[in-house]
């Protein structure tokens, strides 16, 4: 008798809870965020994740959500290890994601078998796999607004401005990890048909913070200008070391993740000089960011600093966040639905329009390029901006620089078909 | 091939000899950092038998504990004072909660308590002190900052001041441990205890107090290395994992050997950069990161007690 009580007992419990959680789920869109406030990139996954929080927090303060529906973002801490970051994935994927941003290509490279077959979205925000742009191999990929090897692209169109390529020698500063090995292709293709050399520095992720050996060979091999893809506590230890070779610094390029105040306040006014790509705006002086200040800074509903908002990686992470917003809008009109799906953000994804005029409208005018998704286009092929460091803030430095699609797009079209070339299984999409 | 082995880097030596006296330098710093992060182990080894799987974190604890403390209004002098403080509480704890209740244990099982502790200390690190990289307060601490070039054949060998005085630390170090051991009493009952417990025990000497002095006398060491290391670079946790390199370290200097910690530093610092700046392009370079285990990996096999280390008589 006892046994049949505890059992039906049992069985009402996990009907309720069950019935609970369904209802949870339909009331929010749920979105997991793969962030890393421990561990050695702990420095720039921080102020990422208070970014792309506190975007979403405002938008629940400011209007309930998105069309009616609170945002749930849900921190899974990766520490930027790929292990733990498919270990969030598998603790995560049951309560109906509507995109994953992983903020690693480790884990994104280790994550998009399965997220194509879940048909749940990844956003890959400027890093990841660059061939993920294609979208007709890859429906469920996006490396909006754009990849590392576009990226890599207007760099180079930067250096070529400004003196010139053929004949020059680029050093290629790197942290020797899936990441930084990404744009190596491009940097080949691209050094063969512009006629400039290129010499790569690998830097171990534990050795990050112990470079003597890759500065000496850049002593060694006296390369015109360097380009890191650095991240975590190696970008001020290579400036740093740059300085103590006496490397010019406006020579010195580092891409989007290399380019932060947390990156140049330890080096302070001595990193004065020193360059990095942008493409997302510095400081609060957009109506969003006030917002979010009023909304959330303000009102102790935010883990970052007060003056923590407005940074670089803060602003990143903020933009991932707007992406998405807008890619839930868009597939919300689309669908008709208000409550989405994987699937469904897919659509939102393929659509979104974040040009000039949309920008202003969401209080961020100025804030970033163009982005015109597309089914074909998983990419979005966005200019980025050089910035300067002033000794003591960042500096935008230059107009939007568009990348070299017609060069890079076949390059990504055949690294596509080289990803798939061992998975007969494989289901990519077709484009109209 | 065997030109690119035998014959070129020692023409690009003798081309470029600034270059080679900057990679001697860059790498006797270096290795001088090592022996630091190596002496902390060796203490603890000696004393107690175990190896403390924690050093890499108790370094970045150290200068973080500092670098925190000076951000909430500590003066910087204070703020080192009350540091050596928290890793004297830290070492008396460590006895008293991990060490004492483990005495007689498998060296597998204070291994794995080390570890169990580096994990403990990594969370109360990241939740005082948050994952951001901090700066070090050099000059704040009387520490020398800016560059001077030495010209010399036709070329410049760059010393940063901080290199110097990590040095020059170092050594001031190390003759002080040497006299402590050699000329105190609790040296020497430390040495007893490293030679044999039972026998120390029976003459009256505490395990406890030499555990908990070694312990505090290896996370003063600690706080140094993240001082020097810290002011070349930074305050991170990305310097536990250098730490991780000592074990090259003490594998070929020894485990229980003061001297080998040092000269072992020396050797892989100054290795890995020859190795890495002259043969590491045939390798695609980044070689920095596996030189050291390699050459400990060599060692292994042919000395396996390391340069200083006692050597191993099995009795079959």
């Amino acid at each position: 008798m006892k046994f049949r009580s505890l059992a039906i007992a049992l069985a009402a419990t996990a009907i309720t809870a069950g019935g609970l959680a369904a209802t949870a789920q339909a009331q929010e869109h749920y979105i997991p965020n793969l962030s890393y406030r421990t561990g050695p990139y702990a420095g720039g996954g921080i102020p990422f994740a208070n970014g792309f929080g506190d975007y979403f927090t405002m938008l629940n303060e400011r209007d309930g959500g998105i069309g009616g529906v609170p945002v749930r973002v849900e921190e899974c801490e990766t520490g930027y290890n790929s292990q733990k970051g498919i270990e969030c994935y598998e603790a995560t994927k049951g309560n109906n994601p509507l995109v994953y941003t992983p903020l690693s290509t480790g884990i994104t490279l280790g994550i998009i078998p399965q997220t194509t077959q879940a048909k749940t979205p990844i956003l890959s925000m400027g890093y990841g796999l660059s061939a993920a742009g294609i979208g007709e191999t890859f429906p469920y990929t996006f490396t909006y607004p754009t990849s590392y090897w576009n990226q890599m692209s207007s760099i180079l169109k930067y250096i070529d401005a400004n003196g010139g390529l053929e004949g020059k020698k680029i050093g290629y500063i790197y942290l020797d990890a899936g990441y930084g090995k990404e744009p190596i292709p491009v940097l080949e293709a691209l050094s063969e048909q512009m006629g400039f050399e290129w010499v790569g520095f690998p830097v171990a992720g534990k050795d990050m913070q112990n470079q003597g050996s890759q500065w000496l060979n850049v002593r060694k091999e006296r390369p015109d200008w360097m380009i890191m893809w650095g991240w975590g506590a190696m970008n001020a230890t290579a400036v740093k070391e740059a300085i103590k070779t006496r490397f010019p610094l406006d020579r010195f390029i580092g891409n989007w993740w290399a380019g932060a105040n947390a990156d140049l306040d330890p080096v302070g006014p001595d990193g004065k000089g020193y360059l990095s790509a942008n493409f997302s705006g510095i400081g609060t002086d957009f109506p969003a960011l006030k917002d979010v200040q009023k909304y959330v800074v303000d009102a102790g509903k935010s883990q970052a600093d007060a003056d923590k908002v407005g940074d670089v990686l803060y602003n990143r992470g903020l933009y991932n966040a707007v992406i998405i917003a807008e890619a839930i809008r868009v597939a919300q009109e689309m669908t008709g639905k208000k409550e989405l799906t994987g699937a469904d953000m897919k659509i939102g994804l393929e659509n979104i329009k974040l040009d000039g005029a949309r920008l202003e409208e969401l209080g961020l005018a100025g804030f970033a390029g163009d982005l015109i998704g597309s089914c074909k286009d998983h990419e979005g092929g966005s200019p980025v901006f050089i910035q300067q460091w002033n000794g003591t803030e960042w500096e935008r430095k230059t107009d939007p620089i568009e990348p070299m699609l017609e060069i890079t797009r076949p390059l990504l079209e055949d690294a596509a078909a080289g990803y798939i070339a061992d998975k007969p299984d494989w289901k990519g999409q077709t484009c109209s | 091939m065997l030109s690119e082995i035998f014959v070129e880097p020692f023409v690009l030596m003798a081309d470029i000899p600034d270059l080679l006296l900057q990679t001697i330098w860059e790498g006797f710093v270096a290795g001088t950092l090592y022996a630091l992060i190596a002496l902390g182990f060796v203490l603890i080894f000696k004393a107690s038998g175990v190896f403390n799987f924690a050093q890499g974190i108790m370094v970045v604890f150290a200068a973080l504990t500092l670098v925190g403390l000076y951000a909430n209004g500590v003066p910087a002098w204070l703020a080192l004072i009350i540091t050596i403080g928290v890793m004297a509480i830290l070492a008396i704890s460590i006895e008293r909660v991990v060490l004492r209740p483990l005495v007689g244990q498998n060296e597998a099982i204070l291994l794995m308590a080390t570890i169990g502790l580096s994990l403990f200390v990594r969370g109360v690190g990241e939740t005082l002190f948050g994952g951001e990289t901090k700066t070090m307060i050099t000059s704040e601490l009387g520490l020398p900052t800016g560059i001077t070039d030495w010209n010399v054949f036709d070329g410049r060998v760059t010393f940063q001041h901080i290199d110097i005085a990590a040095v020059v630390i170092a050594v001031l170090m190390v003759a002080g441990l040497a006299v402590f051991f050699s000329k105190t009493r609790i040296g020497r009952a430390l040495r007893a205890v490293a030679d044999d417990h039972q026998a120390a025990l029976s003459v009256g000497i505490s395990l406890h107090q030499i555990w908990a002095i070694v312990w505090f006398a290896s996370g003063v060491v600690a706080l140094v290395t993240g001082i020097m290391w810290g002011a070349r670079s930074d305050v991170s946790f990305a310097l536990e994992v250098i730490a991780l390199k000592a074990l090259a370290v003490l594998i070929l200097g020894g485990f229980t050997s003061i001297p080998g910690a040092i000269v072992g530093g020396l050797i892989i610092g100054i290795g890995e950069k020859l190795f890495e700046v002259y043969w590491g392009g045939l390798l695609g370079g980044g070689t920095e990161a596996w030189f050291a285990y390699v050459l400990a990996l060599i060692f292994l096999l042919f000395r396996p007690q390391g340069l200083f280390g006692e050597r191993i008589i099995e009795r079959v």
